[in-house]
C-alpha cells in the first residue's frame, strides 16, 4: 500500500476509485454534475489564504488530515441529542439512518437523498455553485446521501430535527451530505439541526444545503454546531427566498476545532425577508468563520444580520459579510452587526463587512464592535455582592442571550438558548 | 460603624482625597455636601471598592474590620451598599434575576439560606408595593430604558432587598422630580433605626428636607472643612459654598 494521498489529491483520488459506486452513478445528469464538480475542485483545490474569500481561514489542517470515506457500522445505536419536536431525521457519518429516525404521519415528504435521487433532477444543484466554492465542489463530487424535505403549499410543517452524528474511527473520515429543503407557497417549517460527535472523534463534516423558500413561506433554520472538539465542519448554505417569504437562519458555533459557516442568501422576490443571525462561542484553540453573502435582488426586501462571538484563550473568530443590493432592489432595508467579546488577550477576531449598493433608495447599515467585559457593569454587579466570577458569567450570558432573543420561532429559540447555557456552564 | 481616618486617594496620579476624617456611628445618618469636584464621588467609590482609585494613606474600618482590604462583593456582603449616581444599564440581564442573584449572594455570605424563585418573588413584591414600583420593572433588563427616576427607584429597591447596615447614597437626588424624590426618601427613611446608618452625598440641600441628617459635613478640596447639625445644610443653601471656603 502506498502512502495515503492527502489534500485535494486525496479526495480526487477517492473520487476516481468511487466514481462507479457513488449514488446515481448510472444517472447521466448526476454523473455530469459530479464530473464538473471534480473539475472545479481539481482547479481550485483547498483554498489557501491567498484566495480573498478565505483570507482569514486556513484549511491546511483540514487538507492535510488524510481522510477516509466513512465506514460507520450500521447496527450501532449511538446516543442522540434531545429532540425538540416529534419528527426527527438522523444521519450518522452523513448517511441516513431510518432506524433512528421518526418521520411517520408528517403532512409533508421527508426522504433520504440516496433513495430519492432520481427524482431530484433540476433541483439538486440548482442553487449550489461548485465552480465558485471549492467545498461545495467537494460536496457535489462525493455526496452519498442527505435530507430531502418538501413541504406542500399552505402546510404548516411544525418542528423537524435534523441530527448529524460523526463517529470515532481509527482514521479520520469525511462525509459530505447534500440537503434539499423546499417550502412551497405559504408553507412553514422549523428545522433544527444538531451536529455532534463523540469526544475523541476526528472527522470532516462538509454539508451543503439547497433551500427554496416559496411565495409567502417561512423557514426557521436553527443550526446548532456542537461537533467533536477535534472535528471540522465546513458548511455551505444556499437559500433562495421568493416574494413575501422569510428565511430565518440562526447558527450557533460551539464545537469543532475549525468551522466555516458560509451562507448565501438570494432575496429573489419582492418583500422577502431574511435573518442571518448567530453566535460563536470559542474556547482555546478553536477557529470559527462565519461568511455571509446576501443578494438583495428584488425591491422592498428586508435583511437582518447580527453575529456575536465570545472568544476565550487563543481562539480566533472571523466574520465576513457581503451585502449586494442590485439595481432593481429599491427600498431595501438592510442591517448587519458583528459584535465580539474578547475574554483573553490572546484571542483574535477579524471582521470584514462589504456593502455593494447599486440601487438609490436604500436603507443599509452595518457596524462592528469588539470589546472586553465592561468594567462599569462588572463593578455594578460586584457592588451588589455578586462574586466576580459569577458577575462575569452573567455578563457573557447577557451578551449571548441578546443574540438568541431575536429568533422568532419559540422552539428554535429555546433550543438555541439551552445550547448556549450548556456551553457556558461547561466552560465557566 | 464606619470610621475614616486620614484617608488620601489618587485618581490617575492626581490627589483627590487629601486626608478625610469621619465617623458615622450606628443608627445615624450623615450628609456630605460639597461643590462639584470636591471629591464626593471619589469618596463613595473608594468606600465601595471601585478600581482605578489608589489609596495612598489612611484607613477605613467598618465595624472594626479593614474595609479597604475587602473586594467590592465582600463589602456588599458585610452590609455596605452604594446607591449609584448613575446606575449602570445591563442589557440582557433581567432585573428579577439580577436582584435574586444579588440577594442570594449576600444571604449566602451571611450564612442565611438562599431564596428560590418563588420565595424571592414574594419578598420582592412586598418591597415593590412599599416603594410604589410597578411589578413590570422586574421583567425588564436591569436599568435598560429606565427613566432617571426609575433607575433611582431601582437602586432603592435593591437597598430595601439587601437590607444593608450602611448605605452610601451618591447624588441620589439628581434627576429626580419631587414625587420620585419623596418615594426615594421614604425608602431610605423606612430603613432608619439603630441598625442602619447612611452617608448621604449631595450637592443640594433639597434632599435633606426629606432625609433629615444627624450630622452634616462639608467636603471641599478633598477635606472635610466644616461639620455641624442639620442647620448647617440650611445655612449653606443661603450663603453658598464660597462662604465656607472663606471661613476655612
Amino acid at each position: 500500500m502506498t502512502a495515503h494521498p492527502i489534500g485535494a489529491a486525496g479526495f480526487l483520488h477517492r473520487f476516481d476509485g468511487l466514481r462507479a459506486r457513488l449514488p446515481g452513478a448510472r444517472l447521466p445528469w448526476i454523473q455530469a454534475l459530479r464530473e464538473q464538480a471534480a473539475d472545479a475542485f481539481r482547479v481550485q483545490g483547498f483554498p489557501t489564504r491567498r484566495v480573498e474569500a478565505w483570507k482569514y481561514t486556513d484549511l491546511r489542517q483540514v487538507a492535510d488530515a488524510g481522510f477516509d470515506e466513512a465506514l460507520s457500522a450500521v447496527d450501532s445505536a449511538p446516543a442522540l441529542p434531545p429532540a425538540h419536536g416529534g419528527a426527527r431525521v438522523v444521519f450518522v457519518d452523513g448517511r441516513s439512518r431510518p432506524d433512528l429516525s421518526t418521520v411517520d404521519g408528517l403532512p409533508y415528504a421527508v426522504e433520504s437523498l440516496a433513495a430519492a435521487l432520481e427524482a431530484q433532477e433540476g433541483r439538486l444543484g440548482s442553487l449550489a455553485r461548485p465552480a465558485e466554492q471549492p467545498m461545495a465542489a467537494l460536496n457535489t463530487m462525493l455526496f452519498e446521501d442527505g435530507l430531502v424535505v418538501t413541504v406542500p403549499a399552505g402546510v404548516a410543517g411544525g418542528v423537524l430535527d435534523l441530527v448529524s452524528l460523526g463517529s470515532a474511527s481509527e482514521r479520520p473520515e469525511a462525509f459530505h451530505p447534500r440537503h434539499l429543503i423546499r417550502l412551497e407557497a405559504g408553507a412553514s417549517l422549523t428545522l433544527i439541526e444538531t451536529a455532534t460527535g463523540p469526544e475523541d472523534a476526528r472527522y470532516l463534516h462538509n454539508p451543503v444545503f439547497e433551500i427554496e423558500v416559496g411565495f409567502g413561506a417561512t423557514l426557521t433554520h436553527a443550526r446548532i454546531q456542537q461537533e467533536a472538539p477535534r472535528a471540522f465542519q465546513l458548511a455551505t448554505v444556499y437559500a433562495r427566498v421568493e416574494k413575501g417569504g422569510t428565511y430565518d437562519n440562526f447558527t450557533l458555533n460551539a464545537g469543532a476545532k475549525l468551522v466555516r459557516n458560509e451562507i448565501h442568501t438570494l432575496l429573489a422576490g419582492p418583500a422577502a425577508t431574511c435573518h442571518m443571525n448567530g453566535a460563536q462561542l470559542l474556547r482555546d484553540g478553536q477557529h470559527a468563520d462565519t461568511t455571509t453573502v446576501l443578494d438583495h435582488a428584488a425591491p422592498d426586501c428586508a435583511s437582518r444580520q447580527t453575529y456575536k462571538t465570545v472568544l476565550m484563550g487563543k481562539s480566533r473568530g472571523v466574520f465576513q459579510g457581503r451585502i449586494h443590493v442590485h439595481q432593481v432592489a429599491q427600498r431595501t432595508d438592510g442591517y448587519q452587526m458583528n459584535q465580539a467579546l474578547l475574554l483573553s488577550p490572546e484571542a483574535e477576531i477579524d471582521s470584514k463587512p462589504q456593502l455593494e449598493i447599486y440601487a438609490d433608495d436604500v436603507k443599509c447599515s452595518h457596524g462592528a464592535t469588539v470589546g472586553e467585559i465592561d468594567a462599569d457593569q462588572l463593578f455594578y454587579l460586584r457592588a451588589r455582592g455578586i462574586p466576580e466570577a459569577r458577575a462575569r458569567a452573567m455578563l457573557v450570558e447577557a451578551f449571548l442571550t441578546e443574540a438568541v432573543e431575536g429568533v422568532q420561532d419559540e422552539t428554535a429559540r429555546a433550543a438555541l438558548g439551552a445550547a448556549v447555557t450548556g456551553w457556558w456552564e461547561a466552560v465557566a | 460603624m464606619l470610621r475614616i481616618e486620614g484617608l488620601t486617594a489618587e485618581v490617575e496620579g492626581k490627589q483627590i482625597l487629601k486626608g478625610i476624617d469621619l465617623e458615622v456611628p450606628a443608627g445615624e445618618i450623615h450628609a456630605i455636601m460639597g461643590p462639584n469636584g470636591s471629591g464626593k464621588s471619589t469618596l463613595s467609590y473608594v468606600l465601595s471598592g471601585r478600581e482605578g482609585y489608589e489609596i495612598t494613606g489612611g484607613s477605613v474600618t467598618f465595624d472594626g474590620r479593614d474595609l479597604l482590604a475587602m473586594e467590592p462583593e465582600e463589602r456588599a456582603a458585610t452590609g455596605l451598599f452604594l446607591a449609584f449616581q448613575y446606575p449602570v444599564e445591563l442589557p440582557g440581564v433581567g432585573n428579577a434575576l439580577f436582584l435574586r442573584t444579588a440577594l442570594n449572594a449576600v444571604r449566602r455570605a451571611r450564612g442565611e439560606p438562599e431564596l428560590d424563585a418563588m420565595q424571592f418573588l414574594k419578598v420582592a413584591r412586598e418591597r415593590l408595593k412599599a416603594l410604589q414600583i410597578q411589578e413590570d420593572m422586574l421583567k425588564r433588563g436591569v436599568n435598560v430604558g429606565f427613566s432617571g427616576g426609575e433607575k433611582k427607584r431601582n437602586e432603592v429597591l435593591q437597598m430595601a432587598l439587601l437590607q444593608p447596615r450602611m448605605a452610601i447614597l451618591d447624588e441620589t437626588d439628581s434627576g429626580l422630580d419631587i414625587d420620585a424624590l419623596k418615594i426615594v426618601s421614604d425608602g431610605v427613611n423606612a430603613q432608619r433605626g439603630p441598625g442602619f446608618s447612611a452617608l448621604v452625598i449631595t450637592h443640594y440641600q433639597r434632599l435633606l428636607d426629606y432625609i433629615v441628617p444627624d450630622r452634616v459635613h462639608v467636603l471641599m478640596g478633598g477635606r472635610i472643612v466644616q461639620s455641624g447639625g442639620p442647620e448647617l445644610a440650611k445655612q449653606l443653601e443661603e450663603t453658598g459654598y464660597a462662604s465656607v471656603q472663606a471661613a476655612a
